[in-house]
């Protein structure tokens, strides 16, 4: 089996995207961060890097929380989608 | 809808619908609500459901649930970079009754569950999130969905790992980056015969294969392989810590362990069609909160019940336990028509009496033993390497088995360090 992209990956899961995100970064707190937990962490990869900055998206989210648990500075505010919204597993 | 119920449960996972389903049974007004479109929808494991809690809820509930294979293979494979040694515990020749791990597949299996309590009388909703607890003073009474107040006489929270009404209630189980663990999993799509003839099993048997060290790299975690009816489900389970410590991510874990040879060959010809991700809270009695306030009872890994050794990660059947001892306390407090913290309290007696506290008591120094990295990277490297040297037949004199070990820790391990780290591991295992 050949490695997939993380695109490939989360092609396999259906979503109901909400417009509204259900995870909230305060772009200013993580500047100042250092470790960037959230880089490693995040099995979708939604938060990324680029000249310094760090960007999130919430369409792919696994919804885990593994982010709000390791991100040190707490620049997260995290709940779940509302009902209906996100991820939705066929085998799980 | 009703304007007012005895009982809501929130979270249609194992602890939630054990909960709703006991109350539904014994006649009392119950309402559970689940964020997912479906009961199940949101959840993954790795899993092997093991079946005597569920049973003494629902009898051969295996008949009629949606599970994929009895276990009847139980395997434990060390991994070197290119090798592996197992030990496969075959249970072909028991009696079925003594075979009871189910591999499940939860986004059936929990949709299974929620329509048992809808048909015990139950009233199930989802695709509603809960957002707030409804409070009185100090006491809980009831939720806010959606806008929505919805009164009870108690809550039951069984909203998982990320639990927002323990966090709501000052109650959360303290998860940290050291005691909460990562799985990421696939689903791996595969003829039923083929699965078969691979791995050695026969009508609805199955195998549960767990293993320890290259999988992830040597850091604090393993991986896992079990079989479906029509599918495998494969993945790695991996200490944030270690992920933030090593810059690891679990999805590069999990695909050098699908291309590790022993592995690579157990999922050939397979494809995947799911790829899916989900916390474990693996601290164990340490980070269990307080299990009860006025109008709420934690339930499942809302109150981080799951036991984590170095033999197996067991939540499921904590979660049902943990379910169905509230849903015990939430009757006797119906009866007296008190739902305060005294009442609630016999909630921490039933879990103290069964094993859920019992289990977490015996197993509390696990979450520390399983810190020491030997387990992930010396120790399977070790075994791997000295297997080869046993099993090699190269012209040159032969040496003892003795001889081969001694060689092999050499610059890897002491055989002090292995003595105490054998003794420790009497305790955790
Ligand atoms: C990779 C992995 C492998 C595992 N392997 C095993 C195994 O082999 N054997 C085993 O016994 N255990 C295993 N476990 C542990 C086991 O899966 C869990 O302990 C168990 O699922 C806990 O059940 P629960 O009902 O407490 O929580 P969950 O199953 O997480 O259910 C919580 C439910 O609440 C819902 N919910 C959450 N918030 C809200 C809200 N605000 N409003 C409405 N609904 C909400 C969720 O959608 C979900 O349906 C594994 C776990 C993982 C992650
Ligand atoms: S770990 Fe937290 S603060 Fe640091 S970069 Fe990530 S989100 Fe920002
Ligand atoms: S909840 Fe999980 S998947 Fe979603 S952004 Fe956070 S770490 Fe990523």
């Amino acid at each position: 089996m050949s490695t997939m992209t993380m695109e490939q990956r989360l092609a396999l899961n259906k979503y109901e995207v909400d417009t509204e995100a259900h995870i909230r970064l305060k772009q200013d707190v993580c500047l100042q961060c250092e470790a960037r937990s959230c880089l490693y962490v995040c099995p979708a990869e939604c938060f990324k890097e680029r000249e310094g900055k760090i960007s999130f998206s919430h369409e792919g989210c696994l919804e885990c929380g593994s982010c709000h648990i390791s991100c040190g500075p707490e620049a997260i505010e995290w709940s779940y989608p509302r009902g209906h919204f996100g991820v939705s597993y066929e085998y799980g | 809808m009703k304007e007012s119920f005895d009982a809501i449960v929130v979270g249609a996972g194992p602890a939630g619908c054990a909960a709703a389903y006991s109350l539904a049974r014994a006649g009392l007004d119950v309402l559970l609500v689940e964020r997912g479109k479906f009961a199940g929808v949101k959840n993954m494991t790795g899993g092997v459901l093991y079946g005597p809690v569920l049973n003494n809820l629902i009898p051969d509930f295996w008949k009629e649930a949606p599970v994929e294979r009895h276990v009847t293979r139980h395997v434990i494979t060390l991994l070197s970079e290119k090798t592996s040694l197992s030990i496969d515990f075959n249970s072909t020749g028991l009696d079925e009754s003594l075979q009871d791990g189910y591999t499940v597949l939860r986004a059936r299996f929990d949709r299974w569950f929620a329509d048992k309590v809808e048909q015990a009388g139950g009233v199930v909703i989802t695709g509603v999130r809960v957002d707030d607890l409804l409070w009185d003073g100090k006491r809980v009474v009831g939720i806010v969905a959606g806008g929505d107040k919805i009164p009870a006489g108690v809550v039951i929270a069984a909203d998982g790992v990320n639990s927002a009404l323990a966090k709501k209630a000052g109650l959360s189980a303290r998860l940290s980056p050291e005691n909460v663990n990562q799985g990421v999993k696939e689903i791996i799509r595969m003829p039923r015969e083929l699965i078969e003839q691979r791995f050695n099993v026969s009508g609805d048997g199955g195998a549960a294969i767990h293993f320890l060290g290259f999988c992830t790299r040597g850091v604090h975690g393993g991986g896992f392989l079990y079989t479906n009816r029509e599918s495998l489900s494969l993945g790695v389970v991996v200490q944030l810590k270690a992920l933030i410590e090593n810059n690891l991510k679990s999805v590069e874990l999990l695909e050098g362990f699908k291309a590790h040879p022993t592995v690579k060959e157990l999922i050939k010809d397979g494809s995947t069609v799911e790829y899916s991700a989900h916390l474990v809270p693996a601290g164990g009695l340490g980070m269990v909160p307080r299990l009860y306030t006025d109008g709420l009872l934690l339930t499942g890994d809302a109150a981080a019940l799951v036991l984590a050794t170095g033999r197996s990660l067991e939540g499921s059947n904590f979660a049902l336990a943990s379910g169905m001892a509230a849903a015990e306390t939430v009757r006797r407090a119906r009866e007296k028509g008190d739902y305060s913290q005294e009442t609630l309290s016999h909630y921490a007696e039933l879990l103290s009496e069964s094993f859920v506290l019992q289990d977490l008591k015996r197993f509390q120094r696990s979450a520390e033993l399983l810190e020491n990295q030997r387990l992930y990277s010396v120790y399977p490297e070790l075994a791997c390497s000295l297997a080869e040297k046993v099993f090699r037949v190269d012209g040159d004199p032969k040496k003892t088995v003795w001889q081969l070990a001694r060689e092999e820790m050499k610059g890897r391990v002491s055989i002090w360090t292995l003595l105490k780290d054998a003794l420790a591991a009497r305790r955790s295992v």
